[in-house]
C-alpha cells in the first residue's frame, strides 16, 4: 500500500469539512436547517439520525452536488458552490445504493470510474482490487456477486482516485454482522494511510466506532462530539435493562415477544420512565437520576407482571439516538 | 399445533448455484420466526418460494429428496393456489408504492387487487393504517412520505386482506433506529394479538417470517434459522442458541480498543475477537475461559491500556451468528 500519497503535514491547520450556517430548502420544506460543523484531517466522524432527517442532503451538498439555500462550507480547502469540480476530484463518495453496472465485471466496473477521474494506471486499479479482497475477481460480472462483495467494490471506486476525503452514505445497509466489521476494518486501513472519512448509518454499534458522532434531527444537528461524551451528557437519567420472564439467562422459560410488549406498554405509560424500548429480548429503561429498581419493579407487578428484573447499565449510543431523535 | 406455514423439500437452483437446498421449515400460529444468515443464503429465494412469486424445482433422482410442497394455513400453494394466497401477506425487500397516488388511494389499490368488495375497502383501509400509524397521512402522496412511513404504507398493503401468514424480508434494513422500534411493535401486535378482525368469532392469530440482517432483531423471535448456502443449518429459541457458546464469550473494554485487540488477537486459548461497538467480545476455546480470564487480568496491565474492564457475559446472538458463519467458510 505504499501507492498511497504521503498524507498532508500532521498537524494540518485546515479543517477537511468547514460547514456553516448550512441550510437546504425544497418548496416549503426545509430539508437541511443551519447546520455548522467541522471535521480535522484523520477523523471518523458518524452521522446520524432518521430517516428523513436531512443527512444525504447535507453530503450532497458538502460535495458540490446541490447548492445550498443559505450558509457556507469548505470541504479540502475549496469552497462547495465556486468549486465543487475541485472538491469532487478530492473527495470520495460511496452512496446508499452502490452506483454500479451489474452487466459488467467486477475489473470493468473499476476502469469505468477510475477512467471517470482521468485514472488510466492499471497498477493503481490492481492495488484497490488487492486492498478491498478482489484480487482474482476482476472477471466477475457484478450480478453475481453477493451484497458484502458489491460493497467492497463500491468502496474500492470511491478510493480509485485517492481521496483525502470519504464520504460514505450508509455503507453497510444490508450487509451481515460479519462483513460489516469487515468492512470497517477497511475504513480504519484508509484512515491509517491519511483518509478522513464522514460516514451515515442506522447502525448505532457502528457509530460507536467513530471518533465523534452527530446527530441529526428535522434538518437540524443536535449534537456532535465523541460517543461517551454523548453517553455522558446528553442522555437526562438512568439506563435499566428490564427483563421480563426468564430473566437474562433466557432459554428455559422465554419471554414471549407478547409479555415483553405488554410490559413495554406499562413502562411507558409510567410517570417514572422518560423512554422505554425494545432492545433485543429485553426492554430498555430511561429513567430520572432518582428512580430506583424496584419502584419500576412495581410497576410492572401492579399490571400483573411479576418476576421481571432491572438492571441499571451503562447508557448505549442507541439511547441517545432514541433520547435526542425522537420528539415527545 | 397448528402450522400456517408448513414447507417441505424446497430446492430451488440456478444454473450451477444451489439457492436453496433440501428447505424444511414449520412455523406456528403466533409465532414471529426470524431468518438470519450472510448474504447470498438463499433468504430472499426461500421467501420469494413461500409466496408462490417462484416455483421450487421438481425433485431430481439421487439429488433432491422428495416433492415440494408449501401448505399455507392449510391450503397447498401448489394445488389450491388462490386460497392459500389469499392468506399470505408478503413484504419484499424493495416494493413498489405509487409515488403520486396518496396513501389512502395506495392502500386501496392494493385491497382491489385483493378482490376486497368496495364497501369494504374504506373502513379496511382506515383501520390498517390506524394500526401503522398512518392515518393522519392519508392524504399525503407516497412520493412525499419518509423512508419510515414508506416502510409502514408498504407493510399496510400488505396485511390489507388480513392474511395469516406474513412474510417480511428485511423490512427494517436502512430503517432508523426510532421507525426499527416502531415496525416491530406492529409485528409483535400482530403475531400476538388475534387478528383485528373485530366482528368475526374465530381468533386467529398470525404466523410471522421475517429476515433480518440485524441480531437484536433476531433474539426477539420466538425462533430462529440460521441459512448459510441455501441450506436450514441451524433452528431453535434464541436462548437455545445463545447457550452453544455459554461460558466462552468474555468482554473486554478498555482504551486504546485497538491496542487490546491486538493484545487478545495474540492470547492463547482465544479463537476469535470481534468489535461491539466500543467493547471487544472474545470468543475462548470450550473451557478455557476462566485461564484467559486469569491471565488476561494478570497481564494486561502494564502493556499500555487504560481503565480495562474483563468479564465473563452471557453470549448474543450476533456472537453466535459469527462463530456459525466462520465454520462455515
Amino acid at each position: 500500500m505504499n501507492g498511497w500519497p504521503i498524507p498532508g503535514a500532521p498537524a494540518e491547520p485546515e479543517a477537511v469539512i468547514h460547514a456553516e450556517g448550512l441550510s437546504r430548502r425544497f418548496g416549503d420544506f426545509l430539508a437541511v436547517d443551519q447546520v455548522s460543523f467541522q471535521v480535522q484531517p484523520g477523523e471518523v466522524v458518524g452521522y446520524l439520525g432518521p430517516n428523513g432527517s436531512g443527512k444525504t442532503t447535507t453530503i450532497r451538498m458538502l460535495l458540490g452536488l446541490l447548492r445550498p439555500s443559505a450558509g457556507t462550507a469548505q470541504v479540502l480547502g475549496y469552497d462547495v458552490t465556486r468549486q465543487s469540480e475541485q472538491v469532487r476530484a478530492r473527495a470520495g463518495y460511496m452512496s446508499q445504493k452502490f452506483a454500479l453496472y451489474y452487466d459488467l465485471t467486477v475489473g470493468e466496473n473499476l476502469a469505468f470510474y477510475a477512467g471517470v477521474y482521468g485514472i488510466r494506471d492499471r497498477a493503481r486499479r490492481d492495488e484497490v482490487l488487492a486492498m478491498m479482497g478482489l484480487t482474482g475477481q476482476a472477471r466477475t460480472r457484478v450480478s453475481d456477486l453477493s451484497t458484502g462483495w458489491r460493497q467492497r467494490l463500491a468502496l474500492g471506486i470511491a478510493i480509485v482516485h485517492r481521496p483525502k476525503l470519504l464520504f460514505l452514505d450508509e455503507p453497510t445497509s444490508g450487509v451481515d454482522p460479519l462483513a460489516r466489521r469487515a468492512f470497517w476494518d477497511l475504513i480504519y486501513d484508509l484512515v491509517e494511510q491519511g483518509v478522513t472519512a464522514l460516514v451515515t448509518t442506522h447502525y448505532m454499534d457502528e457509530a460507536e466506532y467513530c471518533g465523534r458522532v452527530g446527530i441529526m434531527r428535522d434538518g437540524k444537528l443536535l449534537a456532535m462530539d465523541s460517543p461517551s461524551a454523548l453517553k455522558g451528557h446528553a442522555l437526562p437519567g438512568l439506563a435499566w435493562d428490564v427483563f421480563v420472564g426468564g430473566g437474562e439467562i433466557a432459554g428455559e422459560q422465554a419471554v414471549t415477544s407478547a409479555e415483553l410488549l405488554k410490559a413495554l406498554n406499562v413502562l411507558e405509560a409510567c410517570p417514572c420512565v422518560i423512554r422505554a424500548g425494545l432492545v433485543s429480548d429485553h426492554l430498555r429503561a430511561i429513567t430520572p437520576p432518582e428512580v430506583n429498581a424496584q419502584e419500576l419493579l412495581e410497576r410492572l407487578a401492579e399490571a400483573g407482571i411479576l418476576g421481571a428484573q432491572a438492571v441499571e447499565v451503562e447508557p448505549t449510543l442507541e439511547d441517545v439516538f432514541l433520547a435526542l431523535a425522537v420528539t415527545r | 399445533m397448528q402450522y400456517l406455514i408448513a414447507a417441505q423439500n424446497l430446492n430451488k437452483t440456478y444454473g450451477s448455484l444451489n439457492a436453496v437446498k433440501d428447505l424444511n421449515l414449520q412455523v406456528s400460529s403466533g409465532e414471529i420466526y426470524g431468518l438470519i444468515g450472510p448474504d447470498g443464503a438463499g433468504k430472499t429465494t426461500t421467501m420469494r418460494l413461500l409466496c408462490g412469486g417462484l416455483r421450487p424445482d421438481p425433485p431430481r433422482k439421487g439429488v433432491h429428496a422428495g416433492n415440494a410442497n408449501i401448505i399455507i394455513a392449510g391450503y397447498d400453494l401448489h394445488s389450491q393456489p388462490e386460497k392459500a394466497r389469499a392468506q399470505i401477506g408478503y413484504l419484499a425487500q424493495r416494493f413498489a408504492l405509487y409515488e403520486d397516488l396518496t396513501v389512502l388511494e395506495n392502500i386501496r389499490f392494493f385491497a382491489e387487487q385483493r378482490g376486497l368488495p368496495a364497501a369494504e375497502w374504506r373502513p379496511r383501509c382506515m383501520e390498517i393504517l390506524e394500526f401503522v400509524g398512518l392515518a393522519q397521512f392519508k392524504a399525503r402522496r407516497a412520493g412525499q412520505l419518509s423512508g419510515g412511513m414508506k416502510q409502514k404504507l408498504g407493510l399496510a398493503t400488505a396485511l390489507v386482506h388480513r392474511p395469516q401468514v406474513l412474510l417480511l424480508d428485511e423490512p427494517t434494513t436502512g430503517v432508523d433506529p426510532v421507525t426499527r422500534q416502531d415496525f416491530w411493535r406492529l409485528i409483535i401486535r400482530l403475531a400476538g394479538e388475534s387478528q383485528m378482525s373485530g366482528q368475526s368469532q374465530d381468533v386467529r392469530q398470525t404466523a410471522v417470517l421475517v429476515s433480518t440482517p440485524y441480531m437484536d432483531e433476531a433474539a426477539r423471535c420466538t425462533r430462529v434459522g440460521f441459512m448459510a448456502q441455501g441450506q436450514l443449518i441451524l433452528e431453535g429459541a434464541p436462548g437455545e442458541l445463545r447457550k452453544r457458546l455459554q461460558g466462552r464469550i468474555l468482554e473486554l473494554a478498555g482504551q486504546p480498543l485497538m491496542a487490546l485487540r491486538k493484545i487478545a488477537h495474540a492470547e492463547p486459548g482465544v479463537q476469535d475477537v470481534q468489535m461491539f461497538g466500543d467493547r471487544l467480545h472474545l470468543r475462548v476455546k470450550d473451557g478455557q475461559a476462566e485461564q484467559v480470564l486469569a491471565h488476561l487480568q494478570e497481564s494486561l496491565p502494564g502493556r499500555g491500556v487504560q481503565g480495562f474492564r474483563l468479564r465473563l457475559i452471557q453470549p448474543q446472538l450476533e456472537d453466535v451468528f459469527m462463530d456459525l458463519l466462520e465454520t462455515q467458510r
